[in-house]
């Protein structure tokens, strides 16, 4: 078979847009930045991924739900491409993105550019705390549940919540 | 593909593939939970780092072979990981020290990878820095408050520290081959990053009050696949699974 593709690159985007990041199902894949190009050439679609970290184990689950989606759209041939560079980072989160993240209760990466650490450099960065909005906050582990986040406490309302660090 | 481009992927790759697998026997055993999350973290981005290669040496050579077999059926000596990675865990300091020698490393290494004229290299270069960054401070903040910490937490991280130093010369170690890459500007220049790699551990060591061993003789063989014993028994915990039973699928 050979049908050429109905849809616009703009609907395929759409469609996309629908698919929640695994881990963070505030936000949807594209607005996490990690779909980075969708071309329709005759039959096929291919969408160009690139990951957050090179080990996310997300990264499977984003390609099945890809194809998922396409599929059930009546997409019958996709090609999904690894793209490592330009490699992810955090500023591709929209600010939409980044507030989604926030009401959800997991502190937006701050501007600028990636984090240092206490005891090198500037010192750690000011997260204000997901729920009181104090800064009186601190770094507990620069390691969190997944690869993408780091650990915080508020020590103002004491809640620990969780940052997406930058990279 | 070429060959000589393929051993210095499996160079790369399989360094951090054994180190990430030393990183994961942590799991569940770490000092603090943050502590065991930080130390599994790296493993997996150490992991996501190897795959990245295997899995392009399996693209481009398209013979039916994938990344598993790569990890899961190839023998000792068929390894080429540096030998720091395979040193056993020992006690957390020596996890630490180990780690903190080899990411050093990776911050210099990765830096100058980026300047590669093989734009996949490069690509994965500043993919992995970023990640990096990150283990570097990490494990060099631990080297600081462990060596500028109590008597006998500077007593041990001193110890472990000169116990491993025998085995960072082979990090930088070079063969006709990486000779020849360097010469294209595929790979960086190691004596360069070895440079950088002794000044970044003098400011640190010197800032947790620890003494940089002397350089006395330094092990070799890994470029070769020849490695300590230690190497056997890892690869027999880490390909038991597929080796038993092959293509077995989670």
């Amino acid at each position: 078979m050979n049908i050429t593709i109905k849809h616009t690159e703009k609907e395929i985007w759409d469609i996309l847009d629908t698919i929640p990041d695994p881990e963070v199902p505030a936000i949807s894949i594209v607005e996490l930045g990690v779909i980075r190009k969708v071309t329709i050439k005759h039959d096929k679609v291919t969408v160009n991924i690139t990951p957050t970290y090179s080990g996310c184990p997300a990264t499977e689950r984003f390609k099945a739900d890809i194809r998922e989606f396409l599929t059930n759209a009546g997409i019958e041939n996709i090609e999904l491409i690894m793209q490592y560079s330009p490699a992810w980072t955090t500023s591709w989160l929209t600010n939409e993105a980044k507030e989604k993240l926030r009401i959800y209760g997991i502190a937006p990466p701050v501007n600028g550019t990636e984090d240092k650490g206490f005891l090198f450099e500037s010192g750690p960065k000011v997260v204000p705390c997901v729920k009181c909005n104090s800064n009186n906050t601190e770094v507990t582990s620069q390691f969190g549940s997944t690869a993408c986040k780091a650990l915080y406490k508020c020590l103002n309302c004491l809640e620990p919540f969780e940052y997406f660090k930058c990279i | 593909m070429n060959e000589s481009l393929k051993q210095y992927f499996f160079r790369i790759g399989d360094s951090n593939l054994i180190i990430g697998q030393r990183l994961a026997e942590w799991c569940s055993k770490g000092p603090t939970l943050e502590e065991d999350v930080a130390l599994t973290n790296i493993s997996l981005d150490n992991f996501g780092q190897a795959r990245i290669l295997f899995s392009h040496i399996a693209e481009l050579e398209n013979n039916g072979k994938t990344e598993d077999d790569f990890a899961f059926r190839r023998n000792e000596r068929e390894f080429y990981n540096a030998l720091i990675t395979e040193r056993p865990n020992g006690h957390f300091g020596d996890t630490i020290a180990r780690s903190f020698l080899f990411d050093t490393f990776q911050l210099h290494f990765y830096t100058e990878l980026c300047k590669s004229k093989n734009e996949f290299l490069a690509g994965f270069a500043e993919k992995s820095l970023k990640e990096v960054k990150y283990h570097f401070r990490h494990t060099g903040e631990w080297i600081v408050r462990l060596g500028d910490g109590t008597e006998e937490s500077k007593e041990k991280i001193q110890e472990s520290i000169n116990d491993l130093w025998d085995f960072t010369g082979d990090m930088f170690a070079t063969d006709d081959n990486i000779d020849a890459l360097t010469k294209e500007g595929i790979a960086p220049d190691y004596t360069l990053i070895y440079q950088k790699w002794k000044n970044t551990v003098n400011e640190v060591l010197k800032r947790a009050t620890l003494t940089v061993p002397e350089d006395a003789y330094m092990q070799k063989g890994s470029l070769d696949g020849r490695h300590s014993e230690y190497l056997g028994h890892l690869l027999g915990d880490m390909q038991y699974l597929q080796r038993s039973y092959p293509d077995a699928k989670w």
